[in-house]
């Protein structure tokens, strides 16, 4: 190994599995993308860095739709996960959404808008202030960004904006489930004549008002998103609210 | 030593002949007057140049009925040639059974005779055809070069026509695109089943919709069942002499849509659905698991949407 690891790090290695602890590493990035520097720069800057392999990013290889391609963060391996923040390298807006995982686990599911083959990343802030940083590389032809959405081409979108659909499971496999949809055009601003226009911020709370996730989106979300949460235990209905970057705001309520 | 000689020439020989850009058609005859080429059941590659799909031509009394052309302006050129050593007689008319470029591509070899296809093929064909032969490129490499986007001039629709003294059957049908045609040939009891029907390579789904689809095979195995029926020539695979192609992607349909429509019922993500292992029953069909995962994108945020409870 070209650099020690901190003595942090080697007493976190201590407690992993040998395997992934082999694969913690501070330096050399594990996509060995040419951008990482300018990320860390922009994301991380300042605070130390660990490639965890604890934290699990989720995309298909190969892109199918560069303009919803399917992530999956799980950060639940790690504890006292305070902030995620989702950005992709070579995207022309690389940020693409931060969670706040307050009183669920840190899991999240989304689909993202890629204009390129680019890694996806997630990069989990815990209590100790140390950047766990997860990934994976999507090859896509592109397009994604700067192509127009869907809603561009009809006006029917104006009525419905901001309309959720949504449902929560209790049973089986994926008891503590909730997914939810959200219709917006999640316009980037890239598309000439089309300004930025986007949901900003989703808040996610239980039926006794206490916040169980607080998600910022940015513009590289997909159209019409769709989220999947994990509950810790299904309790109930769950209260969605948010806003766009338009001051349009929604409340909705998810029902069990 | 001289056998060393000749092994080393024919390595190199064999190397070259990826990088000549022959396709090596080879013409077989499937009925009377009635011959295709038969395309690896493949994905595009650098190595196939595309040549992953059936083309076929009916030698017919004055003159020669192209059905589908090709993924590239070199499988279209190369074609002619093939049809040129099997017969002497012009080119009448070419086909395009819908709009996907394996099918329609070659047609700038053919620019010079009339080339025809539903309304709607034709409009798809203008309106993605760029998009579609860009991302060829991408796939196939050079195989492409100089293949640009000809489309066909004329309209067909359904029913009886004759074309170079040959009645054919035009059936219009739909599902695996927006436009899907179907050529019954009553002379040699070929049916053209075009991508309604793959043998042994599992479906794509790019365009499609699965409902239409399966009453479309209800269709088209009733094609099968009419007296005179000989051969089913698919879009993609070996001919038949019945309806098992049909039966195939029906089952593939059947079971794809059916998964789609559990998983999103059962909370399912995206990245769930695509880490699915395959059944056992198709995990072993040609590039089942890459037509799967593609078909995880076309399919299931419909299936979703259905399942949140939200307006399509």
């Amino acid at each position: 190994m070209k650099y020690p690891l901190t003595i942090a790090a080697i007493a976190l290695a201590a407690l992993m599995p040998p395997a992934e602890a082999a694969a913690l590493r501070e330096s050399g990035d594990p996509l060995d993308s040419a951008r990482w520097s300018e990320m860390q720069k922009a994301f991380l800057a300042g605070a130390p860095v660990l490639f965890d392999p604890r934290v699990k990013v989720v995309a298909p290889s190969t892109a199918e739709n560069p303009m919803q391609v399917p992530v999956t963060v799980d950060a639940t391996a790690l504890s006292g996960v305070a902030e995620v923040v989702v950005f992709a390298d070579f995207n022309p807006i690389v940020q693409v959404l931060r969670f706040f995982p307050e009183d669920a686990p840190a899991f999240l599911g989304f689909r993202v808008k890629l204009q390129q083959s680019t890694p996806v990343r997630a990069a989990v802030r815990t209590a100790d202030g140390v950047w766990h940083v997860g990934g994976t590389w999507v090859n896509t032809v592109g397009g994604g960004c700067t192509a127009p959405s869907a809603a561009g081409g009809s006006k029917e979108w104006q009525q419905r904006l901001n309309e959720v659909s949504g449902r929560q499971w209790s049973e089986g496999p994926n008891a503590g489930r909730l997914r939810m949809r959200i219709v917006h055009p999640m316009d980037t601003g890239l598309v000439a004549g089309t300004p930025a226009f986007f949901l900003e911020e989703i808040n996610f709370a239980d039926a006794s008002g206490k916040r169980l996730m607080r998600v910022q989106t940015y513009e590289p979300v997909s159209e019409n998103p769709v989220f999947t949460l994990q509950r810790a235990t299904a309790d109930g209905p769950v209260e969605a609210s948010g806003r766009d970057n338009n001051g349009n705001a929604f409340k909705a309520r998810i029902a069990q | 030593m001289k056998r060393l000689v000749c092994v080393l020439l024919m390595l190199v020989a064999g190397r070259l002949g990826a990088a000549d850009f022959d396709y090596r058609l080879t013409a077989v005859q499937v009925a009377k007057d009635v011959y295709a080429f038969i395309g690896k059941t493949e994905d595009f590659s650098t190595d196939n140049g595309g040549n992953i799909v059936n083309t076929a031509f009916i030698v017919a009394a004055q003159g020669v009925i192209v059905i589908d052309s090709g993924p590239s302006l070199r499988y279209g050129q190369q074609m002619r040639r093939a049809i040129a050593s099997v017969t002497a007689k012009p080119i009448a008319l070419v086909i395009n059974t819908h709009h996907h470029p394996d099918h329609f591509l070659g047609n700038q070899a053919f620019a010079d005779v009339p080339i025809a296809a539903l309304a709607e093929t034709r409009n798809g064909i203008a309106a993605d055809g760029n998009a579609f032969a860009e991302n060829l490129y991408r796939m196939s490499g050079d195989w492409m070069k100089g293949t640009e986007v000809q489309l066909p001039g004329k309209t067909l629709s359904a029913g009886i026509v004759d074309v170079a003294g040959r009645r054919l059957r035009l059936v219009a049908l739909d599902g695996h695109t927006g436009a899907d045609l179907v050529v019954v040939d009553p002379a040699s009891g070929v049916v053209f089943a075009g991508d309604l029907a793959f043998n042994g390579r599992a479906p794509t789904t790019p365009h499609a919709d699965v409902a239409h689809w399966l009453l479309a095979l209800e269709q088209l195995e009733g094609l099968t069942r009419e007296a005179g029926f000989k051969v089913l020539l698919p879009g993609h695979g070996a001919p038949t002499a019945d309806a098992a192609p049909i039966r195939q992607t029906r089952a593939w349909l059947t079971w794809l849509s059916g998964a789609m429509r559990a998983a999103a019922k059962d909370g399912l993500d995206m990245n769930d659905v695509l880490a699915r292992p395959l059944p056992a029953e198709f995990a072993s069909l040609p590039v089942a698991a890459s037509e799967y995962r593609r078909s995880v994108g076309h399919l299931f945020p419909a299936a979703e949407l259905q399942a949140l409870g939200a307006k399509p």
